[in-house]
């Protein structure tokens, strides 16, 4: 058992756990953050894609030794307080999820798409977001939200 | 008030209402009785003052909050958003307020057109409209009633809007949680009055989902999602080979991993119960298993697939409709066209895992599953626990995906297994790759088809030989020597182009290969065999296949209704640039109409792609159009998904795919443009989770012979030489 240290949204917190554990388990059932999703184990589907120090990661094949002192931001903390992300506010007026389950990883792919790009063009967010598997077809409406929450965030300055 | 056209004025059902009841403090109902006539509506005193709660779907309290238990699973389909408006209209509550709350298990939510609290076949809407808007009416009077008495005015002189009562006469005015002790006092009316439609102000408006911010935050609670003190997770490790059984195991490494409690044997095999998923990872790679892989160790697809055409000549046939004379047709047929289509076994593919957690204690057990049927969730758990099922309380999460998957029980069973052998509280979590290997598929087929054209090019004759296994034997829901299943003929047989000389057949070959219900269940198969040999005829009659499918169509018939409105929308027969076509389909299912029209191309190498799907969908009233349209966009994802590439297949007895990466799913930049037309319909009201679905295969090989010449006989289209682009 290994002791790491990371900090989550801001707030730094340890666990003892194996050294192979993947940091989507630490987060789960360590640190009790279940808005990061079990897809496939296998960096295939997307469902857990959190930032490792602002870089998307599959959290099911990156180990808490890699993640160890380092800094995580999950859905959880994608809100500002009170204030949702341009990315939540345009998922909700387009009523981007269905069953949901895979729309915390498409909101961390996104996030971190309009990061580096904030006018993607629909080429952009396929490319971006390819491996993120939605099995409810929410495609369209993840491309529609995204444009909507970039002309926000434009908007906003 | 409302209109009162007695028209609208309805005897109200009672077998929903309630007799008696107990609201916790915490919000949760449990323990409902079955109504018993001219009983008083629940009155129960508590903490936060009395509680109205006239029915098993409405609770208002005295802080105005009016909740709707939802007696159907959300999976996507947007039951949470679509049936409190159905209530929330007629009761006039205030949209922007309502709460919501997921129904226990209990007989009061009984589907009717299912027979158990079961959320499938597009049935959520249909059996709800009637019910679900009476409830919602039979509150507003007692409201309006209970207003009217402490006003000592009449009835109908008060009017309720907003979750409030008005009486404009005198200015009067009390909101619903003011009124709900005294209309808590007041017996349940027999009749109620339900709106005229077009008083609407909720149904046919696109609202806003009420699940969307809980899902974009990570709040939303999925079965993977339950947690709380003590509660253990465990991974079970299955026979590989279908059918097989634990021999024998050696757990003795298994249990010195750290944070490995126990390591059981349960009836699914073995258990490996630890403090968390990682733990109990590790423990099953520790664990020695030794297997009786059982009779069917060298199964194989292709032996199945040969079985299939055997049988097509030498098993029994079970006639499904025969009209006229199709051998006649054909032996006088100017022209014949003859097919042979195969479609294979399919995975429902939910995104998040099987899983479920189990707790029992001091006589009860609880269950928090994401599960599709309370009533038979509720059933396993009690046989499993050994308790009386009163005494199973089934707390129903989040779906992460159903399909159809989730009202299957396995996962529920291997929950109360554990939590009985381990003494505590168990989440059990399915890895992905259980949940590919050992999901219930959808029903590979092999079928042959023939068509006759007679010497004035007109249609004349049809056969469909359907080869394959029965969902409905597998399970026990006919007898083991009964040749028909008919959800292995639904649609094949309903041929809807008038024709006269008509032979629909079914040859039940079984497989070991588990079956289940998969989004559209028949027709997920038998909409593309139909319409893409139906196109095959078109074409070898030198007809367009949208004109000759509206020719033999009635006007007025509403597969032609929303035809013709695809093919208008999606612009048929108007120049494409060159390497695209498009292709046309029309399907009848689950009381909806459904056409579609694909845009399509393929490149040099083969490689195909969607660019554009119009959907024209005729569900009778449409209820939240926003819904109906996320509902035909999803259906189109899942039917276009399987069709491009999804294929489960079997070799040396086991299932060969088992991750994403070689069961292989749409993804983002697979996905066409969706548009979807709604048709105006006064029709009773249709599904929409899945007739959107069986159309898109066909659309597109139809497409795809348009651009090439050669029909696409054999899905997906990884087995017909193409690839997705």
């Amino acid at each position: 058992m290994t002791a790491v240290s990371v900090t989550v949204n801001g707030e730094t917190r340890e666990a003892d756990v194996a050294s192979d554990t993947p940091l989507l388990w630490l987060l789960r059932d360590n640190f009790g953050l279940t808005g990061t999703k079990y897809g496939c184990g296998i960096a295939q589907c997307g469902a857990c894609t959190v930032h490792l120090d602002g870089q998307p990661v599959r959290a099911c094949t990156t180990t808490v030794a890699q993640a160890d002192g380092r800094s995580v931001a999950t859905v959880e903390g994608l809100a500002e307080g009170e204030d949702l992300h341009p990315l939540q506010a345009a998922w909700i007026a387009e009523n981007v999820p269905q069953c949901g389950f895979c729309q915390s990883g498409q909101l961390m792919s996104a996030a971190d798409l309009l990061a580096r790009n904030p006018e993607p063009t629909d080429a952009d967010i396929d490319a971006a977001l390819a491996s993120n598997l939605c099995r409810c077809g929410t495609y369209q409406r993840i491309r529609r939200a995204i444009h909507r929450a970039a002309q926000d965030m434009r908007e906003q300055g | 008030m409302t209109t009162r056209e007695t028209d609208h004025r309805f005897r109200v059902s009672r077998r929903n209402f309630l007799k008696a009841g107990a609201v916790a403090g915490g919000g949760l109902l449990l323990g409902l009785k079955l109504p018993v006539g001219g009983r008083m509506a629940r009155a129960e005193e508590t903490a936060e003052g009395a509680d109205f709660a006239p029915n098993a779907w409405i609770r208002i309290t005295d802080d105005d909050q009016v909740t709707v238990l939802v007696d159907r699973s959300e999976m996507g389909q947007g039951v949470m958003t679509a049936l409190p408006m159905l209530i929330a209209e007629e009761l006039e509550a205030d949209w922007d307020r309502i709460a919501t709350e997921f129904a226990p298990a209990d007989q009061a939510y009984t589907n009717n057109l299912l027979g158990s609290q079961t959320t499938g076949g597009s049935t959520a809407i249909r059996n709800a409209w009637r019910p679900l808007r009476e409830a919602g009416a039979t509150a507003r009077e007692m409201l309006v009633a209970a207003a009217a008495e402490r006003w000592g005015v009449d009835f109908s002189s008060c009017e309720a809007a907003g979750q409030v009562v008005r009486h404009p006469a005198s200015g009067r005015s009390a909101t619903y949680g003011e009124l709900a002790a005294a209309a808590a006092e007041r017996e349940v009316p027999e009749t109620v009055f339900l709106k005229d439609p077009k008083d609407y102000r909720l149904i046919g408006t696109p609202r806003d989902r009420l699940d969307a911010p809980a899902k974009v935050d990570g709040s939303a609670r999925y079965g993977m999602d339950v947690q709380f003190d003590g509660l253990l997770t465990a991974q079970v490790v299955r026979c590989p080979v279908i059918g097989g059984r634990v021999r024998s195991f050696d757990a003795e490494q298994a249990r010195q991993v750290p944070g490995v409690r126990q390591v059981v044997a349960i009836d699914a095999g073995v258990a490996v119960i630890a403090d968390g998923f990682w733990p109990a990872s590790k423990g099953r790679e520790a664990l020695s298993v030794e297997w009786d892989y059982g009779e069917h160790a060298d199964l194989t697809s292709a032996a199945i697939e040969r079985r299939f055409r055997e049988a097509a000549d030498s098993g029994e046939a079970a006639t499904a409709r025969s009209e006229g004379d199709a051998d006649a047709a054909l032996a006088e047929a100017a022209r014949t066209v003859e097919a042979e289509y195969e479609v294979p076994f399919l995975a429902h593919g939910c995104m998040e895992p099987m899983n479920c957690t189990a707790r029992i204690a001091d006589g009860v057990c609880e269950v928090w599953a994401p599960t599709q049927n309370q009533t038979a969730t509720q059933e396993v758990a009690a046989e499993i626990s050994g308790l009386p099922k009163d005494q199973v309380h089934v707390h129903t999460t989040f779906l992460g995906g159903g399909f159809g998957r989730r009202s299957h029980t396995d996962f529920v069973a291997d929950a109360v297994a554990c939590a009985k052998a381990a003494g505590a509280p168990v989440k059990v979590i399915w890895t992905r790759e259980e949940t590919t290997r050992h999901d219930h598929y959808r029903p590979a087929t092999y079928n042959r088809l023939a068509a006759a054209i007679d010497g004035e090019g007109q249609v004349s004759g049809w056969q469909h030989r359907i080869v394959g296994p029965s969902i409905m034997g597998q399970i026990g829901m006919i007898a083991e020597d009964e040749p028909m299943d008919r959800t292995s003929v639904e649609t094949a047989k309903e041929v809807p182009y008038g024709l006269n000389n008509i032979h629909v057949d079914f040859v039940r070959t079984d497989t070991p290969v588990p079956l289940w219900w998969w989004r559209s269940v028949g027709h997920s198969q038998n909409d593309y065999i139909r319409e893409a040999f139906f196109d095959e005829v078109a074409a070898a009659a030198g007809e367009d296949p949208f004109e000759l499918r509206r020719r033999l169509l009635p006007e007025g018939d509403r597969n032609r209704r929303v035809l013709e409105r695809a093919a208008r929308e999606a612009g048929w027969g108007e120049p494409l640039p060159e390497g695209r076509a498009r292709g046309i389909a029309v399907v009848h299912a689950f009381g909806s109409y459904c056409a579609e029209v694909a845009e399509v191309s393929v490149s040099d190498s083969n490689e195909v792609r969607v660019h554009r799907v119009d959907v024209a969908i005729d569900c009778g009233p449409a209820v939240n159009p926003e819904i109906i349209a996320e509902q035909m966009e999803s259906g189109v994802a899942y039917g276009l998904s399987a069709a491009l590439g999804e294929a489960i297949t079997v070799d040396r007895g086991q299932v060969e795919q088992g991750n994403f990466d070689d069961y292989r799913i749409l993804r983002i930049d697979q996905m066409p443009e969706v548009h979807t037309h709604i048709v105006d319909s006064d029709q009773e009201p249709g599904g929409v989770g899945e007739p959107g679905t069986p159309p898109i295969a066909p659309a597109m090989v139809n497409a795809i012979r348009a651009l090439t010449g050669e029909p696409v006989r054999r899905l997906p289209l990884t087995r017909s030489g193409y690839q997705p682009a």
